[in-house]
């Protein structure tokens, strides 16, 4: 029921919407929840165990009830509290959790088997026969019991994440956020004001109090005009901080565009804010109290009430009722009155309570039922005389309030009880750097909410090394906080403490009855808390009521863990920018252009992509195009972008010194114009990464590292150099990036090289190995000898912005030498028949002699990894070492990742002799081709093995060969 | 003879713009990353100073005259830009080229550093961060170099394989901003 001249809603500007499809309106600056409670409806939703029609509880975003699913299809957006969702144009709401209506929900038959459905009972009842559980009894619970639920499609909206950063924090605008942020604003410091709402001023907003002789929201609208016309001050509204972290971060959740119709802007940012020091001006909860049927539709907050009919000029219902154990409760009769909405009774569980003219204050009594199961018709009052019913269609219930001091507790803190207030409070240092202040320090009235604001800046700016500015204090109410405890009204029935997870007063009991007496114990077995309102409503009283039975005090008895975040953010938020390409960075070579022209199908390589193959006209399958490009390289020549292979420049006096440290060979011997293989070894003396490295200078050095391992093995050397040995005078350059490097490969490769560069190659000076500077087309170019083919092969490296251009123009002349483009499929067959490893061989637990390589690591020198590599275990030749194998038998596949054992053994764990890491079909030699570890694998060279792929049930009988199946002379590379 | 035709780093992809945001690729120069060797660092300052006219800038800091600036580039390391390196610096340090290693890209606009906070975990405050300031971070998942060329621009670097996902990322940010209003 709308009020008339009462609200900040703009009543020029009207919206229409609709709630489970059927139309209402409201204004501007509405919520959903008061939209809806203007427009009559009260049935909001359906509880997630019972299915008990609720309505809307509170005003915040601590509403456990009123949750409704927005829009539909890829953007449906479940869970939203009604109470936070600002009123726009066309939205369309949906209750949740009902079949197949609200109002018409077959599962509140739940709601009769109650007797049955208490505490523990799936843990009592689902436990026989075991099987059912997974099947049967999990499915059909998680259906039965819920919220809203996510479309299932590709989220289509966009989020965002960001970094803040500020000398000050505030958190929360009310009186007490105000004041410190005016304070630390005029001093100068960089201040960050997040508010959750949509609209700043807190609980001024809601209340009907002066400040400064103004009403109290007008008063927080001239500060805020003054703090937004300042530089140093950023205004988040919307913004809830979710999170207290180290070092001064804090979590934020923006809803950037939920109160507008979809637009571009993303949804939601999470921001990350890193503050010098924070304020907490969090506020307090008012607590509900735990009675018979205090969830029906039309039993709120005290606060809520009167918070609707202030702000939003909306009464919940036509005769109203209060129930409350403080002072607080008379505000919202008073405000109602004042609104001229008829208040039925004030309910006063005190004897001593305060007189309201104009309202029948019934003291010394308590509300013990309720009825009306859509929507409040009447309550049950229990006084010394006895029980009578009142008539009324809304009940305010105050209980008291909880300082909303969850933020403070996120590092492990514990808040301290106090009886002035039958609350906890935090207590100072709980997060460093950070001061609760006002309501939710435990200060409630609004006089000493703007004092604990102004002293805390001032406490900030002091350890911030600013000077404070003049900041006056403005008059206000300072009416002390009168309160005698009442958690819960005795008597028969279910009493709800927690609404969202359907909690009693009888479950807490029975919790403890059967010595669950830890409050976190309670807490699990009874679910209390545990729903996405994380018992904001209901843990103290829970907690109350646990200590009651058990005998203890509230201090004892103690509070649950509050975590991060405060309020449920979507995970969609958190992982904002990880999105499809957001996922990780591409990188592409210069050649991916013209590979993609090619039809080239990319696979990823760490983060790069590098073409698999380059199907020619004809070919149907990879592997067609594989032994095309296989035999082209080894009958004329190939080309492929071996770019991605990182490069490290190294220079400085000590540049050789420091290679015989990291290599096991030996590289100071290594003359001029000459590449070297070389392996390196982590510290535990395995094999970390291979590759070759080429003196280009007496100092200077140009080190090559597996694609894998780029930034590794630059980080190894970093490490090593910065940590074991600094007095070596070296630097290192990644160049990866600046060179466009191409693979030259196969028998014609020097003819296409002779032809191509600025002057042909002079035989006698380009023996295998040899590198040097050469000039292509006019550009600086370098050029190696090298091979991972077993090919006549070279490496041609140009400066990055010419490779797109070279990579054609070598496509172009092996074209016409009867050559081609070849891609990681061939390449990792040519280098399988060669018995070249990667890292499918050194995977990290293989070292020099299990690859074959033992007499690399030199004798004359030490290296990283050399004493640690000659531990016993690491040389005992039965270890599984490096060899080849081809299928013998009637199955001709070998498959990478299969087992070895004796071809007479069963093939199970204890038997088990080796594995296979690298397959080929090698179109050179006509049969499949592998790389294996086989215990004591030298030595079995010729004989027989059996290979066994568990997964896909294939077993074959395999010859062991030697690694090197093609040329093991070498004479076609070094020719 | 035909001529290797040269493509800058983020060929195809730039410019763009959103709102008042512009993303554009800054123009072709010269790269070198100077790593001076041990105790040198003077001695390359003064060369530098003699050869370019700009001296070593501190950490986090660029120095630059007439057209060529040195940033400092990571932990013992600098990138000279926008001249070719005189011989005598090799003396004093390593002297690599990088003019093809980076893609190098210029975001412009009133607000530029809230299209950064979406991306880069650093304070770029005006007060913390000002004209001339630079830093190595994550931008994204990338590693990147910024500074700050003016009250609303600045010039970002991430490796050359990068660009796309550069141009990519910064895009998103942009149009998220800008379609805040």
């Amino acid at each position: 029921m709308r009020l008339a001249n009462r609200g900040m809603v703009d009543r020029n500007a009207p919206v229409t919407f609709t709630f489970d499809g059927v139309g209402h309106s409201g204004f501007e600056g509405d919520t959903l929840a008061s939209a809806l409670l203007a427009n009559g409806v009260r049935l909001v939703g359906r509880s997630f165990k019972y299915h008990r029609p609720r309505g809307i509880l509170t005003a915040g975003s601590e509403e456990p009830n009123a949750l409704v699913t927005l829009g539909s299809g890829a953007r449906q957006d479940p869970n939203v509290r009604a109470t936070q969702q600002e009123l726009y144009e066309g939205l369309a709401a949906q209750s949740q959790n009902r079949w197949p209506s609200l109002d018409w929900d077959l599962l509140a038959l739940n709601d009769l088997a109650a007797p049955f459905f208490g505490a523990g009972f799936y843990y009592k009842t689902f436990m026989w026969p075991k099987a059912f559980w997974e099947k049967l009894y999990e499915p059909a619970i998680r259906r039965a019991a819920g919220l809203g639920a996510l479309s299932g499609l590709n989220n289509a909206d966009t989020y965002e994440r960001a970094f803040a950063f500020c000398d000050l924090l505030v958190i929360g605008s009310g009186p007490a956020g105000l004041m410190a942020a005016l304070g630390a604003a005029r001093a100068g410091a960089d201040v960050i004001l997040a508010e959750e709402d949509f609209r700043m001023g807190g609980r001024l907003l809601a209340e009907t109090h002066e400040v400064d002789g103004k009403p109290g929201h007008l008063w927080a609208a001239g500060l805020l005009d003054e703090l937004a016309s300042m530089d140093n001050v950023r205004l988040m509204t919307r913004t809830t901080v979710t999170g207290a972290y180290d070092q001064g971060t804090y979590g934020a959740l923006e809803r950037v565009s939920h109160h507008v119709p979809r637009s571009r802007a993303p949804l939601e940012c999470f921001w990350r804010i890193v503050a010098k020091r924070a304020i907490l001006a969090a506020g307090a909860l008012e607590r509900p109290v735990a009675f018979r049927n205090n969830d029906r539709p039309g039993i709120m907050t005290a606060s809520a009430v009167r918070a609707y009919a202030n702000r939003w000029g909306v009464s919940p219902g036509k005769a109203v009722s209060v129930f409350t154990n403080n002072d607080d409760g008379y505000r919202t009769a008073r405000d109602l009155v004042a609104a001229g909405v008829h208040v039925a009774a004030l309910i006063d569980s005190r004897h001593d309570g305060p007189d309201l003219p104009g309202v029948h204050v019934i003291k010394g009594a308590q509300v013990c039922d309720a009825a009306g199961r859509k929507g409040l018709e009447s309550i049950t009052i229990r006084t010394h005389r006895g029980e009578e019913k009142l008539l009324t269609d809304c009940l305010a219930m105050s209980g008291g309030w909880n300082p909303t001091l969850h933020l403070t507790c996120h590092m492990n803190g514990r808040p301290a009880w106090r009886e002035d207030i039958q609350g906890f409070a935090p207590v100072p240092g709980m997060i460093p750097g950070l001061q609760a202040v006002g309501a939710c320090n435990g200060s409630f009235s609004t006089a000493a909410c703007l004092r604990e604001g102004a002293e805390a800046a001032e406490d900030a700016l002091e350890a911030l090394g600013f000077k404070p500015a003049a900041l006056e204090l403005p008059q206000a109410e300072d009416d002390p906080f009168r309160i005698a405890p009442l958690w819960s009204v005795e008597g028969k029935g279910r009493a709800w403490l927690d609404f969202q997870n359907d909690v009693t007063v009888k479950d807490v009991k029975q919790a403890a009855v059967e010595n669950f007496r830890s409050v976190e114990h309670m807490k699990r077995y009874t679910t209390q808390g545990m729903a996405t309102d994380q018992g904001k409503n209901s843990n103290v009283a829970a907690l109350a009521v646990l200590a009651d039975v058990t005998g203890r005090a509230i201090p004892e008895t103690g509070t649950t863990t509050f975590r991060p975040p405060f309020v449920p953010v979507s995970i969609a938020a958190m992982g904002a920018g990880a999105q499809g390409k957001g996922f990780a960075p591409q990188r592409f070579t210069t050649s991916h252009k013209a590979s993609i022209e090619r039809g080239a199908p990319m696979i990823e390589a760490g983060l790069w992509y590098r073409p698999s193959y380059f199907p020619a006209p004809g070919e149907s399958n990879w592997r067609q195009a594989c032994d095309r490009e296989v035999k082209m390289v080894r009958e004329t020549v190939g080309i492929c972008d071996v770019s991605t292979l990182g490069k490290i420049d190294i220079q400085g006096p000590d540049a050789a010194a420091f290679l015989d440290f990291v290599y096991t060979n030996t590289f100071s011997t290594l003359k001029v114009g000459r590449t070297r293989y070389g392996l390196m070894l982590r510290e535990d003396g395995f094999v970390m990464d291979d590759g070759t490295c080429a003196r280009l200078g007496e100092t200077h050095f140009l080190m090559t590292t597996t694609t894998a391992a780029a930034g590794e093995v630059m980080r190894h050397l970093e490490f090593v150099h910065q940590c074991l040995r600094p007095e070596l005078d070296v630097v290192f350059t990644s160049v990866t990036e600046q060179w466009a490097q191409f693979a030259v490969a196969g028998p014609k490769s020097r003819d296409l090289l002779d032809a191509l560069l600025d002057k042909p190659l002079n035989g006698p000076d380009w023996p295998f190995m040899a590198c040097g500077p050469v000039t292509v087309m006019g550009v600086k170019a370098r050029l190696f000898r090298i091979s991972f083919s077993g090919e006549h092969a070279y490496e041609l490296a140009v400066p990055a912005r010419y490779g797109d251009a070279l990579f054609r123009e070598l496509l172009a002349r092996a074209g016409a030498l009867g050559g081609g483009p070849y891609g990681m499929e061939a390449l990792n067959v040519l280098r399988i028949e060669k018995g070249f490893i990667t890292h499918s061989e050194i995977h990290g637990r293989t070292t020099a002699y299990d690859v074959g390589l033992g007499k690399m690591v030199s004798e004359k020198k030490d290296c990283i990894g050399k004493t640690m590599s000659e531990r016993d275990g690491l040389i005992d030749p039965m270890r599984e070492r490096l060899v080849g194998l081809k299928p013998v038998g009637a199955v001709k596949q070998v498959i990478a990742g299969a087992h070895l054992f004796e071809v007479d053994d069963a093939p199970v764990r204890e038997n088990d002799k080796g594995y296979v890491t690298s397959v080929c079909y090698s179109p050179t030699l006509g049969h499949m081709l592998a790389l294996a570890f086989l215990k004591n694998g030298p030595e079995r060279i010729g004989e027989r093995v059996k290979m066994v792929d568990h997964v896909r049930k294939i077993e074959a009988l395999c010859e062991v060969v030697h690694p090197i199946a093609f040329d093991p002379e070498g004479g076609r590379m070094r020719d | 003879m035909t001529e290797l035709l040269a493509k800058t780093a983020c060929d195809g992809l730039l410019s763009v713009t959103a709102g008042p945001f512009t993303l554009s690729e800054e123009p072709v120069a010269p790269l070198t990353s100077l790593m001076p060797y041990k105790g040198r660092d003077k001695a390359l300052s003064a060369a530098l100073e003699a050869a370019h006219g700009v001296k070593l800038p501190g950490v986090n800091r660029s120095t630059s005259k007439a057209g060529i600036s040195v940033l400092w580039f990571g932990r013992g390391q600098f990138l000279l830009v926008g001249a070719g390196p005189d011989g005598s610096l090799a003396e004093h340090a390593a002297v690599v080229d990088q003019s093809d290693a980076w893609a190098r890209v210029r975001l412009e606009g009133a607000g530029a550093d809230q299209v950064l906070a979406r991306l880069l975990p650093v304070d770029l405050r005006a007060a913390s961060f000002k004209r001339g300031h630079t830093l190595r971070s994550p931008l994204g998942h990338m590693m990147a170099s910024v500074t700050r060329t003016g009250v609303n621009a600045f010039s970002i670097a991430v490796f050359r394989s990068m660009a796309a996902t550069l141009v990519h990322d910064l895009k998103t940010a942009m149009e998220g901003v800008a379609a805040r209003g």
